[in-house]
């Protein structure tokens, strides 16, 4: 074990909590990312959470982890790999290993290093640290169990309550490790069991445990770090994960909107928490119906849309498939609808808590006949507030369904969220029909914009009937003249190619680039910290990054030839790639795929850029 | 007095073939929302696809024809989102029970208030003659040349199975029974079935033959109304009464049976298990077919229901607004 403490200063850490699954790696990670982000660090986290429904204790497939990257500066990402690594049994050290770094300082338990607890993490021999080769230096080996049953062992609770605590000992010792101020958990805490004060007391107890035991021995690792904040954005900030921030975009545009929220859904992995979500705020009028499948959840969206409601509908890509048929009846209906499609693995059931960008070109073709769809993609956990608010703007205020991607890594994922002012969020106004129109009015008369006009049932002299069935462009009535189907079809691809969306932006080295990265969703914060690394060994890169997919922006074909060369990085086998192929003449990029159903690892994306220059 | 007439709510030339049930089922819808008195701008019509789906092209209320075997789930947002409005279910037998069985069975277990009308031509008319989840075994047809080898759905027995408290039966031809049944329908509060026995002049032709003229109905049919003793035939007299675990005709005068004898309807009985024996009968044992409204049981509607929750929560949670739901959460402040 090291003798000698050296105090670094970082200008960014990553924590890997990692142990069984009810070990409450998951709240500690949480906690300590709060803390930081208190002092103003820029924090980016990933829960990683295994399939299994309730793996047995101590096994290899019931292992979760929780990664939280922290930074003196802006963070984009939760870090390819930590510089400390939490591992509560051997198993998850078995595991998590994987994700350190080479140097990173590992905390275990030994209390749950016993025999059965290696045999069960699958270890060949008695000395796990030599059988993985990690250097004893750099781990701090600790009685962690039962210096929490000490310390709680005046407490009157009984052992079960007291094992739930183990988390909090990790949390204290880490927190000592980059000198966190413990008040602030305390606080969180003190919040958390707010209805339950013993509890919180013993938490607050055993994080203090920790800090000590780490501050009394000095925790035998060799570095203690500090990161302190550099540039601040001020203001009022809240830990907000990419679920729980597209809810809250659908709560802000309904509000703008003026229009009751209405979500029709089914649960699935990853998209279950927005229901969840949106399940809590009935006090804001917010109604969810738990349907009896995936269709019924989004044709109920579709009904509660034509009922005169903002109508949502949440899913993963295996949803998607059963939705399309009502999708494409808000198409040809042309009744706003919003559609969150959290993408996991696939195909099929694939991998349920994965994430993967797979299902680009399901979303803008999957669907029966000329079916064309607004899509757009949120780029961070942060980001999915702004791209769920605006995407139900064009839904209401163009008539159409919108796809909203997102996926396991941005859903699950969280950051800082700045409190937002819903008055420096533009307006939404939807295209009623103008009451001039009484007695003239038919179902498809459009806007100048070529958007059909909205009229909600109750309101006397504009009865009307939509449908499935192609419509006469004057009358409204059924038809199957083939012209005018023919205008019909081109009416509903113009008006989705008239729907305003900002340019595309271009970070870096916009101006002398020899290389532009491209890519789309959730991947963002991966490609920035890849270009940044690259600019800092002195590279020329660029990075432009779609957020609206359908229509694209008005000047991606120009972005896309300014530069010598262009590589599109995508988690799939190259669906935005071969869509801006279609869209942009001559456009052949290189490109960077993979399909592991785990966020890219930056080092990895500048290893094959560096290759493309 | 209704301040509405039939003529309100007409709209269009229908397309059916001539003699088709659903022109028949249609005048009599007119006729009962003219008599219910909801204004049309009030109202809602939602159909999946199918033949009798086009109804709400002929209807001047709003409406939309969807898509297959969704207007179930369609007409839930609808009413969930908007419960002012009187939301009308119109399905066939394919649309509502094969492609939108799950939708059918969990509208009625959530009893949500909608009026489901079930159109039973016991036939795929629209893609030309194939046998529905309502054709009864053996049935030939397009796609089953030797005679179908299934059994068949009794839409009763489904609407009770999935716990509905609304089930009444007409015949498209009875003009007065259908209205009858369609006014009970609306007045029940929650998902209320009717099942609209009719005729597919093309592919099923004679398919309830038994019932469909009214000389046909005083044989083989049954009206039933709460409260009253079950009674049937031309001159009223035979009745039903229970014996052991089942039903028997009795004749009345005869054998010493008495009208003190004959099982009184309750439609509002919560117990549904004479109910469903009143549903079943008639399918080849020798029994009339039940008409008119045969359950008809008070329940909390879902709509109702998640109007309540919101008010309650309303009450309770003290964040009503956007800005408001965002201090719930844990905040800190960077300077």
């Amino acid at each position: 074990m090291a003798d000698s403490i050296e105090i670094k200063e970082l200008d960014q850490v990553v924590v890997r909590f990692s142990g069984d699954s009810g070990d409450g790696m998951q709240l500690a990670g949480n906690i300590f990312s709060t803390v930081s982000a208190t002092v103003g660090n820029s924090i980016s986290t990933f829960p990683d959470y295994p399939a299994d429904i309730r793996a047995p204790q101590g096994s290899l497939t019931g292992v979760s982890g929780f990664q939280v990257h922290i930074g003196a500066n802006q963070v984009f990402t939760p870090g390819d790999q930590c510089d400390v690594l939490v591992a509560m049994n051997a198993a998850a050290l078995k595991t998590q290993y994987r994700y350190a770094k080479p140097n990173a300082t590992i905390i275990i338990d030994t209390d749950s290093f016993g025999p059965k607890d290696l045999e069960k993490a699958a270890f060949q021999t008695d000395d796990p640290l030599k059988e993985m080769g990690i250097d004893p230096d750099r781990v701090i080996a600790c009685p962690l169990t039962q210096m929490v049953k000490d310390c709680l062992a005046d407490s009157g609770m009984d052992v079960k309550s007291i094992m739930k605590c183990r988390n909090m000992f990790a949390l204290g010792l880490v927190c000592w490790l980059f000198s966190r101020d413990l008040d602030i958990a305390f606080n969180f805490l003190r919040e958390k069991f707010a209805k339950k004060p013993a509890i919180a007391e013993a938490n607050i107890r055993v994080i203090q445990a920790g800090y000590d035991y780490g501050h009394n021995t000095h925790s035998s690792a060799a570095n203690v770090y500090r990161i302190e904040t550099r540039h601040k954005v001020p203001g009022r900030y809240m830990d907000i994960t990419g679920n729980k921030a597209t809810a809250y975009g659908f709560i802000a545009a309904a509000e703008k909107a003026g229009l009751k929220l209405y979500l029709g859904s089914y649960p699935i992995t990853p998209a279950t928490d927005v229901l969840h979500e949106l399940s809590k705020h009935k006090s804001l009028g917010v109604t969810t119906v738990q349907c009896e499948d995936e269709i019924a959840g989004c044709a109920s969206a579709v009904g509660a849309s034509f009922a005169g409601a903002l109508g949502v509908t949440s899913t993963s890509g295996p949803g998607i498939c059963l939705k399309s048929e009502a999708m494409n009846l808000a198409v040809i209906m042309e009744l706003p609808l919003v559609v969150l499609d959290v993408q996991r693995g696939g195909p099929a059931t694939g991998l349920p808590t994965k994430s993967e960008q797979t299902d680009l070109l399901q979303v803008l073709f999957g669907r029966n006949g000329e079916s064309p769809m607004p899509v757009m993609a949120a780029a961070s956990p942060t980001d999915c507030f702004d791209a769920a608010y605006h995407a139900c703007k064009i839904a209401l205020e163009h008539m159409t369904p919108v796809v909203l991607l997102t996926d396991a890594f941005v859903a699950n994922g969280s950051g800082a969220f700045r409190l937002p002012d819903l008055n420096d969020y533009p307006a939404i106004e939807p295209p009623y029909v103008p009451e001039e129109l009484r007695g003239k009015w038919t179902p498809y008369m459009r806007a100048e914009n070529g958007t059909r006009y909205w009229a909600v049932p109750g309101r006397e002299g504009f009865e009307h009937i939509l449908g499935g069935l192609e419509k006469d462009d004057k009358t409204g009535a059924i038809s199957t003249n083939p012209e005018n189907h023919n205008l019909m079809t081109q009416k509903r691809a113009q008006k989705i190619a008239n729907i305003p969306v900002p340019d595309l932006e271009v970070l870096g080295d916009s101006e002398d680039a020899e290389l532009l990265i491209v890519g789309f969703g959730g991947t963002y914060g991966h490609l920035h910290a890849a270009m940044d690394e690259l600019r800092a060994k002195g590279r020329k890169v660029a990075m432009a990054h779609f957020r609206y997919i359908n229509p694209l922006p008005a000047n991606t074909a120009e972005v896309l030839s300014r530069y010598p060369k262009v590589v599109v990085a995508e988690q799939n086998m190259g669906q935005l790639a071969a869509w801006l192929r279609m869209k942009v003449d001559g456009f052949v990029p290189a490109q960077y795929n993979e399909v592991k159903g785990q966020p890219f690892v930056t080092g990895e994306l500048i290893k094959a850029f560096e290759a493309l220059m | 007095m209704s301040e509405y007439t039939f003529q309100d709510f007409k709209k269009g030339q229908p397309r059916w073939c001539p003699g088709c049930g659903d022109h028949f089922f249609l005048n009599s819808l007119h006729k009962a929302m003219a008599e219910i008195g909801i204004a049309p701008s009030q109202t809602a019509v939602i159909s999946g696809i199918g033949c009798s789906s086009r109804l709400p092209h002929y209807m001047a209320t709003y409406g939309m024809n969807t898509i297959h075997g969704r207007a179930a789930a369609i007409a839930t947002g609808c009413k969930v989102a908007n419960p002012r409005l009187t939301v009308w279910q119109v399905s066939g037998d394919g649309d509502g029970l094969a492609i939108g069985g799950n939708h059918f069975i969990h509208a009625n277990r959530r009893n949500i208030d909608l009026n489901m009308i079930l159109l039973n031509n016991r036939i795929y008319g629209l893609t030309k003659g194939q046998y529905s989840p309502t054709s009864p075994r053996g049935f030939v047809s397009k796609s089953s040349p030797y005679g179908t080898v299934e059994d068949p759905f009794r839409p009763a027995e489904l609407c009770f199975g999935a716990r509905g408290h609304f089930f009444a039966r007409a015949v498209a031809t009875d003009a007065p029974g259908t209205i009858e049944i369609l006014k009970a329908a609306q007045q029940h509060k929650g998902a209320s079935v009717c099942e609209i026995l009719q005729n597919c002049v093309i592919f099923n032709n004679g398919t309830h033959d038994s019932v469909y003229t009214k000389e046909g109905r005083a044989r083989n049919a049954i009206y039933v109304r709460h409260g009253e003793p079950l009674v049937f035939g031309e001159h009223n007299e035979y009745g039903l009464m229970q014996e052991g675990f089942g039903l028997k005709i009795v004749e009345i005068g005869k054998a010493g049976v008495t009208m003190d004898d004959i099982l009184v309807h309750d439609a509002h009985a919560e117990d549904n298990t004479l109910q469903l024996k009143l549903a079943l009968m008639g399918d080849g044992d020798g029994f009339p077919i039940a008409l008119g409204v045969i359950r008809d049981v008070e329940a909390p509607t879902y709509n109702d229901a998640v109007e309540a929750q919101i008010e309650e929560v309303k009450a309770k949670k003290p964040y009503h607004t956007f800005a408001e739901l965002l201090e719930t959460n844990d905040i800190w402040e960077v300077r």
